[in-house]
């Protein structure tokens, strides 16, 4: 009985992988990614879509974990000499990702080896300039851009009182009202707490994160954020998490269920939590661009992106690689730009997709999706908010993390911690630039 | 009788032993042979540029002070894991060996968290005790404890060892029960007739005839503490707040993979390794030798 249940099984099996393999020889492309939810479901889709358009490439797209366990399979997979063909890295990864010359081919060459047409200034540069050489060279292809946005709950920012606040002391002044007017355990909070609290406020403010352009001009880029800015405002959030106004959420962005719930009426954190806000909030919404600090001269600058890029691993074959600069051009086509901003809330890539979507009045009732946007071509960018491009960026990011925590507990100074940081931070840079390829 | 087997062929022993040694050497030999070389390579996380760097990975260790930290943090966790749920799983299993109705249900019961994974009793915890959605933590703040765990490393570090040791008390349960059923009844009665009140029974009579138990527990219990807290440091506090819960574990992991260091991460392993092989060693040089079944 069980033999024969067997039997049936095999055989629904081997007709299943019979009618799967082709008749024709068509060229697989493996595409690791990160993505979960709402996500998987457009990276499958664009799959698909590609994989019906032409009949020479398969793109496979398999799920790999987070962002860190993507990568680390990636680098294991290298390793054993598996790499798949495109990999999602998230943008702290491009460092590591830059670094292995010959692990990785650069998407520039990619497409000039393929032939593919391929114009990098048709991309929006505020996106397109974190995975370029200084020289304008695209490395990796942007995929998934976010960027820092103030979520605000409308409703009690009402019931309080006060407007949406643009500046730093207007937020401390606003989180203080709510605060006091029920919302003793929370006046505002944020995500990832390094991303916002020093890499974006550093590029908001047209101060340098790190030298030499952030690290973008070279492995030996020296951290230098124990600036005046950056230690006022960490004295600022140390001072008010005594009793509240400001209450930190945690390293990454496990914390941002008190914005939905509706503890915390303002929190800053990525756009692309926009998917989360909208499902959950039991409330009118808004984001609003970063609050600056008004006697910074030139501030607001402009932001820096949050996210992923698509890289393309070395060692494949030339035709392996024609198939990978296909699904790149396919990937982007303007009405597809437009369709992964709609569907995932993350930003379009190309300049003709933003234009497009302004043109057909998409931000009109969702002005909040246009937000990061504005923020990030808010001015030309300079060498202080073109990107970042630090070596070991997770591990430094929660170092930094383990800083900011010790100064909001009351055991270091804001000055103290944020020395500290940037010390243990460099150490880890020069270890990073010993074991990086010459 | 003649214990020993005799082979007609020579090569008939070498071939039954062969799978196991197969195993053993595959999945721990040749992985620990790995860890070691790699301990003496300074080499970037793809493996394309590689040198020999003898023993600079262990110096730079030892020249830093947060691994210090994390030796002494590591073993404060250890005995404190080790002592919690061992007391716990000793007054559990004494209360459990009384002949009660519906006693095999409890018994049951107690054993059940055994089977789940460190990351989840890791998220567990979190429902139970974070600090805006946890359900503990309200009734905290109400009694006026400013519970914030997120930002209080004693706090964190109380949470990590809660929660390990939560896990490992039916582990320990269940080898106390066995460790109580063992000790013959007689000698408990010979020490109540002799006069003896429960509390000095169980230190004069109990106590020394569970300790081999207990003393095999508390290796298995400090093993358990060193390795297997790690998915509950990942789910519950990643190491924070600031370096309070990071152990020699967690830093294996984030040096190597969050950090890509993977020749220091290599040579805290292979310390880690030389560790385990002295506990291991002490419990067979004591347990093994004292206790006589």
């Amino acid at each position: 009985m069980a033999l024969r249940y067997f039997g049936a099984a095999a055989a629904v099996a081997l007709t299943v992988g019979m009618s799967a393999s082709p008749a024709f020889a068509v060229t697989e492309i493996q595409w690791w990614h990160a993505m979960t939810g709402a996500n998987n479901d457009v990276i499958v889709k664009l799959a698909t879509d590609f994989n019906a358009a032409q009949t020479d490439y398969k793109v496979i797209p398999t799920y790999k974990g987070n962002y860190a366990d993507t990568m680390n399979a990636g680098i294991a997979a290298f390793r054993a000499g598996n790499a798949p063909h495109i990999m999602q890295v998230f943008e702290v990864g491009t460092a590591t990702m830059m670094a292995a010359t010959g692990a990785v081919k650069p998407v520039y060459k990619l497409m000039a080896e393929a032939g593919e047409k391929f114009d990098p200034k048709a991309y929006l540069p505020a996106i397109s300039g974190y995975y370029s050489t200084s020289k304008g060279e695209m490395l990796s292809f942007p995929f998934n851009s976010s960027s820092t946005v103030m979520w605000v709950n409308l409703d009690e920012l009402k019931k309080v009182g006060v407007e949406i606040p643009k500046t730093w002391p207007e937020t401390f002044a606003a989180a203080k009202k709510l605060h006091d007017n029920g919302h003793p355990t929370c006046g505002f909070s944020n995500s990832w707490v390094t991303w916002v609290n020093l890499e974006q406020l550093s590029a908001w403010h047209n101060v340098p994160l790190s030298s030499k352009a952030n690290g973008l001009d070279g492995f030996d880029t020296k951290l230098e954020f124990n600036g005046p800015l950056q230690v006022k405002h960490l004295e600022k959030l140390v001072e008010l998490q005594k009793d509240k106004t400001y209450d930190y959420a945690g390293r990454t962005n496990t914390g941002e269920g008190r914005f939905t719930s509706g503890e915390c009426a303002i929190y800053l954190t990525s756009s692309a939590f926009f998917g989360n806000v909208k499902a959950q909030a039991k409330f009118n919404f808004t984001a609003a661009p970063m609050p600056y600090y008004p006697d910074v001269k030139g501030a607001p600058q402009n932001s820096i992106i949050g996210g992923a890029s698509l890289w393309v691993m070395g060692g494949k074959s030339a035709d392996e690689y024609k198939g990978i600069a296909k699904f790149m051009t396919f990937l982007s086509d303007t009405d597809r730009q437009i369709y992964i901003h709609k569907a995932s809330g993350y930003l379009p890539i190309t300049k003709a997709a933003y234009a497009k979507a302004k043109e057909e009045g998409f931000y009109k009732d969702q002005p909040y999706l246009e937000t990061p946007l504005l923020e990030l071509t808010n001015k030309e960018p300079t060498e202080n908010s073109r990107g970042l491009r630090l070596g070991n960026m997770v591990q430094l990011r929660d170092v930094w993390s383990e800083e900011i925590e010790q100064a909001l507990a009351g055991k270091k100074t804001a000055k103290q911690a944020l020395d500290a940081a940037v010390e243990r931070g460099n150490t880890m840079l020069r270890q990073f630039e010993k074991t990086a390829v010459k | 009788m003649q214990k020993q087997a005799i082979f007609q062929s020579k090569l008939l022993p070498y071939a039954l032993v062969a799978p196991q040694l197969a195993i053993v050497l595959i999945f721990f030999y040749w992985p620990a042979a790995q860890a070691v070389i790699q301990s003496f390579l300074l080499q970037d996380a793809f493996g394309l540029s590689t040198s020999f760097v003898w023993f600079d990975n262990y110096l730079d260790l030892f020249s830093d002070a947060a691994y210090f930290e994390a030796i002494v943090r590591t073993f404060f966790f250890s005995f404190a894991i080790a002592v919690s749920s061992l007391s716990v799983a000793l007054l559990l299993a004494i209360m459990a060996d009384k002949p009660m109705r519906g006693g095999s249900l409890y018994r049951t019961l107690l054993i059940w968290p055994y089977a789940v994974a460190p990351p989840v009793v890791g998220v567990l915890w979190i429902f139970m005790l974070h600090p805006s959605l946890g359900v503990l933590s309200r009734y905290l703040r109400e009694a006026g404890i400013d519970w914030n765990p997120l930002l209080d490393g004693n706090q964190a570090a109380t949470l990590i060892i809660l929660a390990a040791a939560w896990k490992q008390i039916s582990y320990n349960f269940l080898f106390f029960l066995a460790g109580l059923a063992s000790i013959p009844k007689s000698v408990f009665e010979a020490a109540a007739i002799d006069g003896a009140r429960p509390m000095r029974r169980f230190w004069t009579v109990t106590f020394p005839l569970l300790s081999p138990t207990i003393f095999f527990l508390l290796v298995v219990n400090i093993v358990y503490a060193f390795f297997d807290t790690f998915g509950i440091i990942d789910t519950m506090t990643r190491g924070g707040p600031g370096t309070s819960t990071v152990t020699l574990v967690y830093k294996v992991y984030s040096d190597g993979l969050l950090g890509g260091n993977l020749g220091s991460s290599a040579a805290q392993s292979v310390i880690l390794m030389v560790m385990v092989i002295v506990l291991t060693g002490i419990q067979f040089r004591f347990v093994e030798r004292k206790v006589t079944y």
